[in-house]
């Protein structure tokens, strides 16, 4: 139960922090990633923001091993870069500029982002239904990572 | 517009806090694309409720905030071709990635990640590029 609490307290800063920001807004998006645009500096302000209280909790995770709910904290951060990691962030890549979305916030603008978001999301989640295989593909494809 | 970075930055913050939380309460990385990805692909199906009730808490907050604003509308394009392309490119790529904006921009590169780096400029590069060839040179979006 108290996993389920702070599973929800969590998503809902998360929810509001993206509302808030104005991440859920796809041309405050596009306008970050458009240098020879009109260009909106906000995206950047928000991850500032966010590092803030996300380093703080990797500095007090040093000094525990639990979390509140007694599952273990998570190992140190892999070091491995590797093709996957290029090629499907490149491809998140495109996709985020294409329409201006990414995971989260289509699902905090889920109540009030209409039609065309719900395309997005159906399309969104065929997509991460289908990764495993392509991903296994790409282990076959280069053994020797 | 002028105000704007002030509320990015208090977004931020909370988007942080939200993170800082899931961390230190459930011992979790807030990734969305991990949280949902996991739902979907059978990988995360042990832990199906803790991610249900966080996706829930991601959509329901902004429903509760939307009344104190005057406009919410999230511009979203009309034209299904590139929802779709955009939708798959996003969703393929960041389960292959292992992560996306939050993931590894927000609790990657605030842990030194050098995955969690690398990830973030390949993805602003892409999405960069991105918006100057399907705008400025293809003027499709």
């Amino acid at each position: 139960m108290l996993t389920l609490v702070i599973a929800f307290i969590a998503g809902g800063f998360f929810g509001a922090g993206l509302f808030v920001s104005g991440m859920t807004d796809t041309t405050k998006v596009q306008g970050w990633l458009d240098v020879f645009g009109a260009w909106d500096p906000t995206l950047a302000f928000v991850m500032g923001g966010a590092m803030i209280p996300m380093a703080v909790a990797w500095l007090i995770r040093r000094r525990r091993t639990m979390a509140l709910n007694g599952t273990p904290l998570p190992p140190p951060a892999s070091t491995k870069i590797d093709s996957k990691l290029i090629l499907g962030s490149v491809m998140f890549g495109m996709g985020w500029g294409l329409v201006g979305l990414c995971p989260g916030p289509s699902i905090a603008a889920l109540s009030y982002g209409g039609t065309g978001l719900y395309v997005f999301v159906a399309a969104m989640v065929t997509g991460m239904v289908v990764a495993p295989v392509l991903r296994a593909r790409l282990d076959r494809a280069v053994p020797a990572e | 517009m002028p105000i704007d970075w002030i509320w990015g930055l208090i977004g931020g913050l909370l988007i942080g806090t939200g993170g800082a939380i899931y961390l230190l309460g459930n011992g979790r990385i807030m990734g969305a694309s991990g949280i949902i990805g996991g739902l979907v692909d059978g990988s995360g199906l042990d832990t199906k409720w803790e991610r249900i009730v966080f996706l829930l808490g991601v959509a329901v907050l902004p429903v509760l905030l939307a009344p104190f604003y005057r406009e919410v509308n999230p511009h979203i394009t009309d034209n299904y071709i590139i929802l779709v392309a955009a939708g798959l490119l996003v969703g393929v790529g960041t389960r292959i990635a292992n992560g996306c904006t939050s993931g590894h921009g927000v609790c990657g590169m605030s842990r030194l990640s050098i995955r969690g780096f690398v990830a973030t400029c390949c993805y602003i590069g892409a999405g960069g590029v991105g918006v100057i060839l399907f705008r400025h040179i293809l003027g499709v979006i």
